[in-house]
């Protein structure tokens, strides 16, 4: 692992409702730079407010949060959110824009010219597989569920952040769908060299895609490591959450056996 | 006579041009004036629950205010103003006809445009506020890039609604000054002129329309991203205005402004004084169905120059003296009293329109009634019907109190209905007017009043004090002085109060005319 880690939490602490609740409770936790960390925890755990700490979108109570070794309370929120790529639950698209305009949303922001953003809009389209011509001017109620987080990963990728905060980006979505878009995005991360969190409730998904897996319950980070690392732990709950994916690869490596596929 | 035939069609379409204009400019500018208050304050208290709730409660209330009342309101608020910024600041403005308006009905326009900005601004979804930010939007991107836009068609159908509701309201600032297509309806209704009160609805709700369907226009265009359905409703729209703006630019300076007031004798005198200016070569305009509270101020205030008034009437009303002096001593000291605001009497037309009571010939005969003092004993069991002032004003309580009546009912009617409803035995007795045409219409007698207690209202014309030593304007009105009588009045008022052609102010007016002119 690199010396400086590309995000960092230290002792961070949040809590909402003038104390009474506890979002997040004394985390600390680093993401190297190159890594693909999943976040897992049920709701209420904390996961999504552990993430939004990231870039601003909540303010940290207590500790510190290093975003490419910078405290981000010292960086202004909105120039630190243009910076880094953000992949809302089920696209969060902008339902009056068209496609070529939400992914060029950030590009316009940080006042891109206009060839530079329709350049790059075509490039990002070619990166999530839809076809250009036929995608560019469709508005969002326009495409399907899958198309929809496409575009939602291609406006998180569109001003060329090194980082990607990904919040359940495929809970919603139909499992064929979902693994597809899941290898895809996987590709990109290897591809374009970025460090990504993404949160999911679901550890089979998190354990597929992601390089090292962190476990949150009631606020706390339970366990940290890679999913062979998880395998060994002693936490009640971490084996909990790891009996169903096992369960499942055992049931389906007995039903399913190795053959011919043609 | 078919419809189509019928001379009044041609008179009120040859003031079209002038009361659209009018009554599209007010309803532009009260419009513009609303958005431009509503829409930030809308955008500010997106986020504060308390002063959301204030405002949506204020423009509520505003909204309950009559349309009528809340016009009228503005005119003494903002000639105190007036008289503020003139004492203070130095300079003065008009607080009469447009700006009054314009205030009034930009008030009245906020309850929509504000309700539905707010309901428009909450409803986005906050998913996509989320989106927003997390894209790296400042508040104000966010506001300006999604919130509004998204706010945007829920916002227009308030405008839309604002925009109809000024537009039909704009016809009530008549009386307050403002010439708009009311002035075809009060007209219409206080001389039974249907075809005025017909044309200016059906002009009304036209505008109305045409106004709604533009806005629905750019609405549809701003949805759906279509910028020439939003150019080409943006264009109706100044295509209307600059419309309505030519004949204003092209109309010669307004002249003598002669002011009427909001009933028939009034309609008849204004117009035959502005034909007697016109004949002289003045040019002349009319002012017609101001509100009595209005008309006064607007002719110190040099709004207008010449209108009729009655001595009885600014003497208690004006002036609010509770005394009732002998006719010429009262025209005396009014005339010395009006001079001191520089205010000219020019002279009596010769007819008193004094309030009186009025009962059927018949029942009046029947009981041996003569004079106020016999109805005194049988006033018990009467009902009484008045104008909507005239139960508040100081005669009706001097005559209450030289004859000791009590009546059992008093109601208020609009004053062209209250004789045929005595007629009919609806009510027992009325307020009515002595120069009214319809005494004689409906065989109706006027009790005498034995003990003076009504004050004497001669018919006299005033002039602006800018008009004091304008001698052309004297030299036209001086043949009118004298010459026209109560029964000649009586007459006039009768046919303007008919239902035809022949029946118009103006052809009244001529024929008022050739009646005292010299020959």
């Amino acid at each position: 692992m690199p010396a400086t880690p590309l995000i960092a939490y230290a002792h961070v602490g949040k809590s909402f409702d003038s104390g009474r609740v506890v979002a997040v409770d004394d985390v600390s936790l680093d993401v190297a730079e190159g890594e693909f960390l999943a976040i897992v925890g049920g709701s209420g755990s904390g996961k999504t407010t552990l993430l939004r700490l990231a870039n601003r979108l909540i303010e940290a109570d207590q500790g510190r949060i290093a975003v490419e070794g910078e405290d981000v309370s010292r960086i202004d929120p909105i120039l630190l959110r243009r910076r880094i790529g953000y992949v809302f639950q089920s696209g969060g698209l902008f339902p009056h824009l068209s496609v070529a305009g939400n992914i060029g949303i950030t590009p316009h922001l940080l006042g891109w010219t206009q060839a530079e953003i329709s350049a790059r809009v075509d490039e990002l389209l070619d990166l999530v597989r839809l076809d250009r011509s036929q995608y560019r001017e469709r508005m969002p109620h326009e495409l399907s569920g899958g198309q929809r987080q496409r575009i939602g990963v291609a406006r998180a990728l569109a001003a060329k952040p090194r980082i990607v905060l990904m919040d359940e980006p495929f809970g919603a979505l139909d499992p064929l769908t979902r693994d597809a878009l899941g290898d895809d995005y996987r590709t990109l991360h290897r591809e374009l060299g970025l460090t990504t969190v993404m949160i999911t409730h679901d550890m089979t998904e998190a354990l597929l895609l992601a390089d090292r897996v962190a476990v949150m319950r009631g606020g706390r980070l339970l366990a940290q490591g890679t999913p062979a690392e998880l395998s060994a732990s002693t936490d009640g709950y971490v084996g909990e959450l790891m009996r169903t994916p096992r369960r499942q690869a055992e049931r389906l490596g007995a039903l399913l056996p190795r053959g011919d596929t043609a | 006579m078919t419809l189509s035939a019928d001379p009044r069609w041609s008179e009120a379409l040859s003031h079209l041009p002038d009361y659209l204009g009018n009554h599209v400019r007010v309803s532009v500018g009260a419009l513009a004036l609303g958005l431009l208050i509503s829409l930030p304050l809308a955008i500010i208290s997106r986020n504060r629950p308390v002063l959301r709730t204030t405002l949506l409660g204020l423009a509520g209330i505003v909204q309950t205010v009559p349309g009528l009342a809340l016009l009228a309101l503005f005119y003494p608020l903002l000639l105190a103003l007036a008289a503020l910024t003139a004492a203070w600041l130095g300079f003065s403005f008009s607080a009469f006809g447009f700006l009054p308006a314009v205030l009034a009905l930009a008030l009245y326009s906020m309850l929509p445009v504000l309700r539905n900005t707010i309901t428009g601004l909450s409803g986005v979804d906050p998913a996509v506020l989320e989106a927003a930010q997390g894209v790296g939007m400042t508040p104000r991107q966010s506001l300006t890039m999604v919130e509004l836009p998204l706010a945007l068609p829920v916002m227009m159908a308030g405008i839309r609604t604002a925009a109809v509701w000024v537009i039909g309201t704009a016809t009530l600032s008549t009386p307050i000054g403002q010439t708009s297509l009311g002035n075809y309806i009060f007209a219409g209704l206080q001389t039974q002129n249907w075809v005025f009160v017909l044309f200016g609805c059906f002009a009304a709700a036209v505008l109305a329309l045409v106004v709604d369907q533009f806005l629905a226009l750019i609405e549809n265009g701003l949805r759906n991203r279509s910028r020439i359905r939003t150019a080409l409703g943006g264009l109706g729209i100044t295509a209307l205005i600059a419309a309505t703006l030519l004949p204003a630019i092209a109309r010669p300076h307004a002249g003598i402004v002669v002011g009427a007031k909001t009933f028939t004798e009034q309609y008849v005198l204004s117009a035959l004084i502005a034909q007697r200016l016109q004949a002289a070569g003045l040019p002349a305009t009319t002012r017609a169905g101001l509100g009595s509270n209005v008309i006064y101020d607007a002719l110190t205030a040099g709004d207008i120059d010449v209108y009729v008034d009655y001595s009885g009437t600014l003497w208690a009303n004006q002036f609010h003296h509770t005394d009732i002096k002998p006719r010429a001593e009262l025209l005396g000291e009014l005339q010395m009293t009006l001079a001191k605001q520089d205010i000219t009497l020019f002279g009596e037309l010769g007819f008193e329109n004094a309030y009186t009571l009025v009962m059927p010939r018949k029942r009046a005969e029947e009981l041996g009634i003569h004079s106020i003092a016999d109805l005194a004993s049988r006033a018990a069991t009467m009902s009484i019907a008045g104008d909507y002032e005239f139960f508040s004003r100081p005669e009706w309580v001097g005559i209450q109190k030289a004859y000791g009546l009590t009546f059992r009912a008093q109601r208020q009617m609009q004053p062209d209905f209250m004789y045929a409803a005595v007629a009919s035995g609806e009510v027992d007795v009325i307020a009515g007017y002595t120069s009214d045409g319809l005494i004689a219409k409906y065989d109706l007698v006027t009790l005498e009043d034995n003990r003076h207690a009504i004050p004497p209202y001669d018919a006299i014309v005033l002039l602006s004090p800018k008009r004091r030593d304008d001698e052309a304007l004297k030299a036209a009105l001086r043949p009118l002085l004298g010459k026209i009588d109560i029964a000649g009045m009586r007459e006039a008022n009768l046919r303007a109060s008919g239902n035809d052609a022949s029946s118009s102010p103006d052809a009244v007016a001529r024929w008022l005319w050739d009646k005292i002119g010299p020959h």
